[in-house]
C-alpha cells in the first residue's frame, strides 16, 4: 500500500538530504472501507423512521430545541458525503499530498452522524439523548485518562509500564475498603483517594524494583503485576469484603460538584463541570504533568533518561534514582485513578472491575504519541466508545449487543494500527541501563 | 588545570582493562593518548569521567586528591569530554542539551530557556561557531553535533578536556578545524586529553605522546617521532603499514549498477542516483565520512534495502530486488559493516558461524543434519587458514577479539566461490596486525579475479586498497577517481566538492594557531 514517487529537491548544501514523499494509500483504502461497509449496512437493514437528538437535558438552564433527522435521507447523504471524500483523499494521495488530519475527523464525524442515524431510526425509542451520552463518555474516560498519564510519566522516563491495569485495580480496592472503613460523607473518600494513590505507588515500587534494580524484563514484570493485583484483590473481595460489604466495601460516594456558570452550559457544561472531586483533579493533574514535562527541570531530566540514559548519566544525572521516583509517581496517578471506579462511578468493589481499562489506556498512551494532551484525547475517543455502546442498548438500537460490546475495542485496535502510523516512541523506553 | 593519574588499575571480571596506568597533564598541554582499539584508552578515560570505579589508584587535580562518585563530581571538578559517541539527546535542542543537569530555572521551577541559549551563543562567539540554539541536535551535521560536546563541556567551566576518538567521525577538513579548536583551547590555559589511534593527527596537534597497550603505558613519544616508530611502540612489533600490491589485471565489467537509489522509511533519499561499475580483478573502494550512504549502498547490493529503485546487474544477471538468499547464491561475499550485529551470531561457536549463510544444503548439511564432522574439519582449515586466534572451534565467537571475529567473517565469505565481494569497514575496530591480515586477504581475492568493492571511512585505508576511488556525499556520488588521487582532493570530496580539474591542493587550515 506503500509506493514512492520521486522528486528530486534541489539540495541544500549542509543541512539535508533530498526527499521524496513516501505515499501511503492507507487514508483512502481505509475511507473506502468505512463507506462501503455503511452503505452495505444502510442497503441490508432499512430503517425508515426519524431519528431524534436531544441536545439538553430536561434541568438544563438553557434548553436547545431537538434535533431531528430523517433516517433514509440522512444517511444516504452522508454516504454520498463519505463518498466524496474517499475520492478527494484519493486524489490527494495521487498528487503526492498527505491527506490532512482535518478531512480524517469530518470524515469520522460525518461517518458517526450517519451510523447513529440510522441506529436510532430503527430503535424502540429513536431518541439519541447527547448531553448523557457525552457526560457518560468523560465518566468512561476519567480512569483511562489517568492511567494513560501514568504511561506517559513511566513510559517517558524509560520504564515501560504494562501493570497500569493493576495499578487501576489496586487503586480502586484499597479506595473502597479506606473510604468504607472511615465512613464519612467527605473524609472518606478523601482519605480514600490518597490511600488509592499509595496502593498505586506500592504496586510501582515493585515494577521500578524488579526493571530498574534486577534489570528483569518490564513487560514481564508488568503482566505478572497484574495477575497478582487481580488474584489478591479477587480473593480479599470474596473471603473478606463480600461477607462484610457493609463495613468493608460501601464507601461513601463522592458527590457532583456543579461549578456555577461554567456548567451552565449548554451540551458541554454538563459534561465537563458538572463532576466530582476526582474528574476536577484530572483536569489539573493533566495540566501539570504536560507543563512538567515540557517546560521544568523535572520534565527535562525525565525525558532525558527516557531517550539516552547514558548521556544523562554523563551529565550527572542519576537514572536509576530517577526512574525509581518517577515510575513511583506515574503509580500515585494511576491508583489515584483507580479510585474513580469505586467513589466515583460505582460505588462498590466488584471482582476485576477495572476490565482491561488500564490495557486500554496503554493503546491511548501510544495513540497519544506519548504526550499528555494527545493521549488524553486518546482516551476521550476511547471513551466515548464504549458509551455509544451504553446509549445505544439503552434506546434499543437494533444492532446485536454483541457487536457493540466489541465497539470500544475494535476503535482502539483501528485507532493504534490504522490512523497512527509510524510514530517513535521515548528512544530508551523498556531497556535497563547497565552501568558496568 | 594539573591533571594527575596515578596506578589506576581497572578490572572487568578476569579482563585487566587498565594496570597501573599513571599520567600527568600539565595545564595549557594537549597530551595525546595513543593506542589501538581495546587498549584501554576509553576505560582510563571513564575512570577519570566518574562513569567507571577504578579498583586501585587515584586521581589528582592540581595535586588535590579526588574521588569521583559519578560524571556528576567529575564534573564539577572541571572535567569535561567530548565522547566518541556523543552524549547528545537527540530530540532535544541544542540549548536543552546544553543545560541538561544543570539547568537554571526561573519562578515556578520552570526552565530558563533563554539564559541557555545565551550561553550557547557565548560560547560559540567566542570560538567562532556557527551553532543555532534552537536547532534539534537530530537534524545537525555530526561535525556540529560535535562542537555542542564542546560547549556543553565548556559551559560547565571545563578546565580539563577530553577528546575520545574525537576525529572518527569528521571529514579531513572538520578534522583540521577541530585542531585549531583544540589549540585555542589549549591557549586558554585548559589541559587536553586527545584520545586516538590515527598517527598522523598525533603528530599535528600534541605537545606530549603517551602510548598504551593492552592496558599498560608502553611509553612516552615525542611530536618528532615517525609513523613507523609510533605504530611499532603501539603495537609492539614493527608494522607495515603499506599493502604490497601489483597493479591489477582487470577482466571485464562485473558489477554495474545503475540509477541506484534508496529511500529510507521518513522519504529521503539516503543513496541517490548512484551509478557505478566494477570490473573483474579491481578494487572499488567507497570513501566518505559515516553516515553519508554508504552502509544502505551495500545493503542494498545485498538486498537488504526494501525501497529500492534503479537496477544491480551481476555478470548480466538482474540482482535488483531479490531477496538475500539469491544474491549469496549468485556468489556475492558480503562483510557487514557491523560484525557483531551482522556478521556473526555472538553465542554460536566459531564452526557454526563459518557456516551460518550454507545451512541450507549440502556439503554442511544432509538430511536437514548438520554435518558434525565435517563442518569440524572445515573449521579448523579456515582457522588454520585465516590464523583465527581462538582457543578452539568450539569456542563462542563472541569471546574472541574483534580482530579475530573479522577474520571468522572473512574466512566465511571468502570460502564460498565468489563473484563479487562487498567489504563494509572490513578493519574498524581491528588490531594493526590483523589489519595487514585482512588487507592481504582482500588483494588476493582481487588477483583471482573477483570484483571488489570496500567501503571504508579511514583515508589511509581506502588509498591502501583501492584501483579506484568512488567518494559519496549525502546519498550520492561526488566522484570516481583514481586509487593514487591525493589525500587533499579525496578530503575536499569528502565534504562535498567536486574535484577541480586542474587539482590544486588546499592549504591546510589552522597551520597559524
Amino acid at each position: 500500500m506503500t509506493a514512492t514517487s520521486q522528486h528530486h529537491a534541489t539540495s541544500s548544501p549542509a543541512e539535508h538530504l533530498d526527499s521524496t514523499t513516501v505515499i501511503s494509500w492507507k487514508a483512502p483504502i481505509s475511507f473506502a472501507v468505512v463507506t462501503a461497509l455503511l452503505a452495505v449496512l444502510f442497503l441490508t437493514t432499512r430503517h425508515s423512521g426519524d431519528a431524534v437528538f436531544r441536545l439538553s437535558a430536561p434541568r438544563d438552564l438553557i434548553q436547545i430545541p431537538e434535533i431531528v433527522l430523517n433516517g433514509p435521507v440522512t444517511t444516504w447523504t452522508c454516504v454520498v458525503l463519505l463518498t466524496a471524500i474517499t475520492a478527494a483523499a484519493a486524489a490527494l494521495v495521487r498528487a503526492k499530498r498527505r491527506v490532512p488530519l482535518w478531512v480524517v475527523v469530518i470524515f469520522a464525524v460525518i461517518g458517526l452522524v450517519a451510523f447513529l442515524t440510522w441506529a436510532a431510526a430503527g430503535a424502540r425509542t429513536p431518541v439519541i439523548p447527547l448531553p448523557g451520552l457525552l457526560a457518560g463518555a468523560l465518566s468512561l474516560s476519567v480512569p483511562l485518562i489517568f492511567g494513560a498519564l501514568c504511561g506517559v510519566i513511566s513510559e517517558r522516563v524509560g520504564v515501560i509500564n504494562i501493570a497500569i491495569e493493576g495499578q487501576l485495580l489496586a487503586g480502586a480496592f484499597t479506595s473502597a475498603v479506606v473510604a468504607s472503613v472511615i465512613g464519612q460523607q467527605w473524609l472518606g473518600p478523601i482519605v480514600g483517594l490518597f490511600a488509592a494513590a499509595i496502593s498505586g505507588v506500592l504496586v510501582a515500587f515493585v515494577l521500578a524494583a524488579f526493571s530498574i534494580k534486577y534489570f528483569v524484563d518490564q513487560v514481564i514484570v508488568g503482566v505478572v503485576l497484574n495477575v497478582l493485583v487481580i488474584g489478591l484483590t479477587s480473593f480479599l473481595f470474596s473471603q473478606v469484603l463480600a461477607p462484610n460489604a457493609a463495613l468493608l466495601n460501601s464507601p461513601p460516594r463522592l458527590q457532583r460538584i456543579p461549578i456555577p456558570l461554567l456548567s451552565e452550559i449548554p451540551l458541554i457544561g454538563p459534561m465537563f463541570f458538572r463532576q466530582t472531586l476526582i474528574v476536577y483533579a484530572m483536569y489539573v493533574i493533566i495540566v501539570l504533568v504536560y507543563i512538567g514535562l515540557f517546560h521544568t527541570r523535572w520534565g527535562l531530566r525525565l525525558r532525558s533518561v527516557g531517550e539516552h540514559p547514558q548521556a544523562a548519566d554523563t551529565v550527572g544525572i542519576n537514572v536509576a534514582r530517577t526512574r525509581f521516583w518517577n515510575v513511583s509517581l506515574a503509580g500515585a496517578i494511576a491508583g489515584f485513578g483507580g479510585a474513580f471506579f469505586t467513589l466515583g462511578a460505582v460505588g462498590a468493589f466488584n471482582k476485576e472491575m477495572t476490565a482491561g481499562a488500564g490495557f486500554i489506556a496503554l493503546a491511548a498512551v501510544i495513540f497519544g504519541q506519548w504526550d499528555p494532551i494527545r493521549a488524553t484525547l486518546a482516551a476521550l475517543l476511547f471513551g466515548f466508545a464504549s458509551n455509544l455502546q451504553n446509549t445505544l442498548s439503552v434506546i434499543g438500537s437494533p444492532v446485536p449487543s454483541e457487536f457493540m460490546l466489541m465497539l470500544p475495542y475494535v476503535v482502539t485496535i483501528l485507532a493504534v494500527a490504522g490512523f497512527v502510523g509510524k510514530v517513535r516512541g521515548p528512544a530508551a523506553a523498556g531497556k535497563p541501563y547497565i552501568k558496568s | 588545570m594539573k591533571l594527575e593519574l596515578r596506578g589506576i588499575t581497572k578490572k572487568f571480571g578476569s579482563l585487566v582493562a587498565n594496570d597501573h596506568i599513571d599520567l600527568t597533564v600539565e595545564a595549557g598541554e594537549i597530551h595525546c593518548l595513543l593506542g589501538e582499539n581495546g587498549a584501554g584508552k576509553s576505560t582510563l578515560m571513564n575512570v577519570l569521567y566518574g562513569l567507571y570505579r577504578a579498583d586501585e589508584g587515584e586521581i589528582l587535580l592540581d595535586d588535590r586528591l579526588q574521588h569521583f562518585e559519578g560524571p556528576g563530581d567529575a564534573m564539577r571538578a572541571g572535567i569535561g569530554m567530548v565522547h566518541q559517541h556523543f552524549m547528545l539527546i537527540p530530540v532535544f535542542t541544542v540549548a536543552e542539551n546544553v543545560m541538561l543537569g544543570h539547568e537554571q530555572t526561573r519562578a515556578g521551577g520552570l526552565i530558563d530557556l533563554a539564559a541557555a541559549r545565551q550561553k550557547v551563543r557565548e560560547i560559540s562567539d567566542r570560538f567562532g561557531f556557527d551553532v543555532d540554539p534552537d536547532a534539534l541536535v537530530d537534524d545537525l551535521p555530526v561535525g556540529v553535533q560535535q562542537r555542542v560536546e564542546i560547549i556543553k563541556a565548556l559551559s560547565r567551566d571545563a578546565r580539563v578536556l577530553v577528546f575520545d576518538e574525537p576525529t572518527a567521525v569528521l571529514t579531513p577538513q572538520e578534522t583540521d578545524e577541530l585542531m585549531a579548536i583544540m589549540r585555542q583551547l589549549k591557549e586558554s590555559g585548559a589541559s587536553i586529553v586527545f584520545i586516538t589511534h590515527k598517527l598522523r593527527e598525533v603528530r599535528e596537534v600534541a605537545d606530549r605522546i603517551t602510548v598504551v597497550r593492552l592496558g599498560k603505558v608502553v611509553g612516552e613519544a615525542e611530536p618528532t617521532a615517525t609513523n613507523a616508530e609510533l605504530a611499532s611502540l603501539m603495537v609492539g612489533r614493527a608494522v607495515e603499514l603499506t599493502v604490497q600490491k601489483e597493479e591489477p589485471t582487470l577482466g571485464e565489467e562485473a558489477l554495474e549498477v545503475e540509477h541506484l537509489t534508496v529511500v529510507d522509511p521518513i522519504g529521503q533519499l539516503v543513496v541517490n542516483d548512484v551509478s557505478f561499475s566494477v570490473r573483474r580483478g579491481e578494487v572499488l573502494a567507497v570513501a566518505g565520512v559515516q553516515g553519508n550512504g554508504q552502509t544502505e549502498l551495500t545493503e542494498a547490493l545485498v538486498g537488504l534495502q526494501s525501497r529500492v529503485q534503479g537496477t544491480i546487474t551481476l555478470d548480466g544477471q538482474d540482482l535488483t530486488r531479490h531477496s538475500v538468499r539469491r544474491i549469496l547464491d549468485a556468489g556475492v561475499g558480503f562483510v557487514p559493516e557491523d560484525r557483531t550485529e551482522d556478521g556473526l551470531v555472538g553465542e554460536f561457536t566459531v564452526a557454526e558461524n563459518l557456516m551460518l549463510d550454507r545451512s541450507d544444503g549440502e556439503p554442511f548439511v544432509k538430511a536437514g543434519n548438520v554435518q558434525r564432522g565435517f563442518l569440524a574439519e572445515f573449521a579448523r582449515d579456515k582457522v588454520a587458514e585465516f590464523d583465527v586466534r581462538t582457543p578452539g572451534i568450539e569456542t563462542k565467537a563472541g569471546r574472541l577479539s574483534g580482530g579475530n571475529q573479522q577474520k571468522v567473517v572473512l574466512a566465511r565469505e571468502l570460502s564460498r566461490d565468489l563473484n563479487l565481494l562487498v567489504a563494509a569497514q572490513p578493519t574498524r575496530g581491528v588490531d594493526v596486525g590483523s589489519i595487514e591480515f585482512i588487507h592481504k586477504r582482500i588483494i588476493e581475492t582481487r588477483d583471482a579475479g573477483v570484483p571488489v568493492v570496500v567501503v571504508s571511512t579511514e583515508l589511509d585505508e581506502v588509498t591502501a586498497l583501492a584501483d579506484r576511488i568512488m567518494v559519496m556525499y549525502r546519498g550520492k556520488v561526488v566522484g570516481i577517481v583514481p586509487g593514487d588521487t591525493p589525500r587533499e582532493v579525496l578530503g575536499l570530496m569528502m565534504a562535498g566538492e567536486r574535484p577541480a580539474p586542474s587539482g590544486d591542493a588546499p592549504t591546510p587550515e589552522g597551520a597559524a594557531a
